[in-house]
């Protein structure tokens, strides 16, 4: 069974520290939710494990079932059966889905993807037309965000990270993308680090653990019960503790950040 | 010195009307400087590097005996028409050159008629030529009795008045050369009305290293009428190929024209692709361009009668050491005219690929709409694109626009693929293709885009190969 192990990450963006020592653990077939604060550096810490570029690692580790990930090209990443599901899923113009996972060195040879794609679509409400696009191309936010879920459904990863998996989704879709994730989870041993700032998906996806992740580390862990205190009374407890920003000429932004996230806050 | 001089040019085989055009031509090339890269249309171009000396005149296809050669050949011009009045065109084509193989064979297997234009599937003719005279002509019989003549223009109903109709009117040093060299220019006229369903298919091919050629096409499409003309270019070697292709699209008509780009990557092309397009008629041209050392293209597209449209395509790699150089002039000339243009390119290895584009709206143009873009990919450090649009308008009611862009493969596209497990190279590759899907997808002749993708995915994957 998979288990994913991350120790003391700590990781920088253009010189400033983001990720200051995350400590998780998170085995087959749990939800593991990450929930923080816009700015705690969850989107880091996604981007970080899926070895995006951009990002400086300074120490610790990630493994997924003994194998170090952290050095490994993304493609590798993947095939040692890691999936991220992006908050903002690209546009990749001119090449089709079915090619993309067709290419894909985690799906089988031979496999029948255009069938997978199929019935995973009907499982997710996605309409069967959305197939034929290229990825992701004139797709509204909601419609992605089911794409992603869809690729999860055929590639069949151990370990999935979904960043903000609720965003752009609307409750019905939500219901039937989580409730997708969550079969995945109980019936492949699928493991999930769900990061998101609220708690919404945690009606449909439950959690087995919620980690409250502020200034760039895990600050407490707990039950489902957590998530419900965190959607009461937010972040200020532990928001509040944290040393003061360090002094700024210009704010940091994350490049692959939320670029509205100070407008839901 | 060269030899490309009037007594060469007067010497070519033909009728009076076409000894004395090429004299003239000739007499204006002799009499011309030839370009610098100081003139704006040559800036970025690699004009000074060319040597016309190092060239020597192909009069024709037995001159060049090509690897094998075919029945009888040896005695230059003369042997091309025996060729053609002899025993029969296809006897040129079966085992004699070598025309047929490979990627053209594969490119005719599946061309037809694009839906937008009538249905129909396959080649209508095939022409062969090689050094610029004719060799074969297959599958005529159908059309002629539509009244569509393929063949050389000497033997064209009216050829004496469609050879330089587009042309003249645009003409340059090297159209000039083509003018006074061609030795046997192509004309294909379809008649007021004609539909023709399937393609018209002219295969050119310059075989002898060291040898300059002068493929000349002379398109013209009657009122109403509608047709498709696919253009290969290859060569083998390092070659001159100075193609002259005229275009000339009647009112009402309709002409979808593919040129696929072949050429060795030793040889040297310098081609001016010149349309006129007629009241409500509508031109799709499309160039597919892969091949040549230098490898360059002038496409002037002037819309001359109201409401006309030209749509230009293009699609184009470069790899090893090539540069790839394209000039575009959209000129309209007349009210309520749209052409719409857009130049897609990859360059890689130290590869570089050269933009020009001009829109240009005549005064009493009202109503244009008139749009440019170009974009390229630069797919390694030693690469090297560039983009100039440009628009020159004396109309205030018209819509232009014109974009270009030069810029690596997109980090963000590539990050996605390798997180769904596809390993860089195949991520790269995937996205370069899917690139050109936008310009391939709108080719005027089916089956063209997957001879293009396949051609296009090969050379992609030679670059990646050599780069790893």
């Amino acid at each position: 069974m998979s288990t994913l192990v991350i120790e003391g990450l700590r990781a920088s963006v253009a010189g400033r520290e983001i990720l200051t020592g995350v400590d998780l653990e998170v085995a087959a077939g749990e939800v593991h939710a990450v929930m923080g604060p816009n700015g705690s550096g969850k989107s880091t810490l996604a981007h970080v494990i899926a070895g995006r570029s951009g990002y400086e690692v300074l120490g610790g580790s990630v493994r997924l079932d003994g194998a170090e990930l952290l050095g490994m090209p993304s493609w590798r990443r993947a095939e040692a059966g890691l999936f991220l599901a992006m908050q903002y899923p690209t546009e990749v113009p001119g090449v089709s889905l079915l090619d993309m996972l067709t290419e894909s060195v985690c799906t089988p040879e031979g496999a029948a993807v255009a069938e997978q794609m199929r019935a995973e679509a009907g499982r997710i409400g996605l309409d069967e037309q959305f197939l034929q696009r290229p990825v992701n191309v004139d797709l509204s936010g909601g419609e992605r965000k089911r794409n992603e879920a869809l690729q999860l459904g055929v590639l069949k990863p151990a370990f999935a990270v979904m960043d903000e998996l609720d965003s752009g989704l609307d409750v019905d879709a939500l219901r039937l993308v989580a409730g997708r994730i969550e079969e995945a989870t109980e019936h492949d041993g699928l493991g999930v680090l769900a990061i998101t700032h609220y708690s919404r998906v945690f009606a449909h996806l439950r959690p087995d653990a919620v980690h409250v992740f502020a200034g760039g580390r895990v600050q407490e862990s707990g039950g489902p019960e957590l998530a419900d205190e965190l959607e009461a009374d937010g972040y200020e407890r532990w928001t509040a503790a944290l040393p003061a920003p360090q002094e700024e000429a210009t704010p940091f932004t994350d490049p692959f950040g939320d670029p509205f996230a100070d407008l839901l806050a | 010195m060269h030899p490309f001089t009037v007594d060469a040019a007067r010497s070519l085989p033909g009728p009076r009307w076409l000894a004395e055009r090429r004299t003239a031509a000739a007499e204006r090339f002799a009499a011309a400087d030839p370009p610098t890269a100081a003139a704006e249309e040559w800036r970025y171009s690699a004009i000074a590097d060319f040597d016309l000396g190092a060239y020597r005149l192909a009069n024709g296809a037995g001159d060049t005996a090509p690897a094998g050669g075919f029945d009888g050949a040896g005695g230059g011009a003369a042997a091309v028409m025996d060729q053609l009045d002899g025993a029969g065109a296809a006897d040129g084509l079966d085992g004699a050159t070598d025309l047929g193989d490979g990627a053209v064979a594969d490119l005719l297997d599946g061309a037809g008629v694009a839906s937008g234009f009538d249905s129909g599937v396959g080649a209508a003719v095939v022409v062969d030529v090689l050094d610029g005279a004719v060799v074969a002509i297959e599958g005529l019989d159908r059309l002629a009795a539509a009244g569509v003549f393929v063949g050389p223009v000497t033997e064209a109903p009216g050829g004496e008045g469609m050879l330089g109709a587009v042309c003249d009117g645009a003409s340059d040093y090297f159209t000039d050369l083509n003018d006074a060299f061609a030795p046997a220019p192509v004309a294909v006229h379809v008649p007021a009305g004609a539909i023709v369903d399937a393609s018209i298919v002219i295969r050119h091919h310059t075989g002898a290293p060291g040898r300059a050629s002068f493929p000349r096409l002379v398109v013209r499409v009657g009122r109403g009428a509608q047709a498709t003309v696919l253009d290969v270019q290859r060569s083998s070697g390092p070659a001159l190929v100075v193609p002259v292709v005229e275009l000339d699209v009647g009112a009402a008509a309709r002409l979808g024209y593919v040129n696929f780009q072949q050429h060795d990557h030793r040889a040297t092309q310098i081609a001016a692709h010149v349309a006129r397009v007629e009241q409500d008629a509508a031109l799709i041209a499309a160039s597919v361009a892969l091949g040549g050392g230098y490898a360059r293209t002038r496409t002037d597209t002037r819309l001359v009668g109201r409401g006309a449209s030209g749509d230009l395509l293009s699609a184009y790699f470069g790899s090893g050491d090539q540069i790839l150089d394209f000039r575009t002039y959209q000129d309209h000339a007349a009210p309520d005219t749209t052409s719409n243009l857009l130049y897609k390119g990859a360059v890689g290895d130290a590869a570089r690929s050269v933009y020009t584009g001009l829109i240009r709206v005549r005064p009493d143009a009202r109503g244009t709409n008139a749009f440019q873009t170009n974009r390229n990919l630069k797919l390694s450090e030693d690469a090297w694109a560039e983009s100039v649009p440009n628009l020159e308008i004396e109309n205030n009611d018209v819509r232009c626009s014109h974009a270009s862009a030069v810029g690596p493969v997109d980090p963000d596209q590539v990050f996605y693929l390798e997180s769904r497990g596809i390993p860089t190279p195949a991520a790269e590759r995937l996205i370069v293709a899917g690139f050109f899907d936008e310009v391939l997808d709108g080719l005027p002749i089916r089956g063209v885009e997957q001879a293009a993708r396949e051609a296009l995915a090969l050379k992609l994957n030679e670059m990646l190969r050599a780069a790893a």
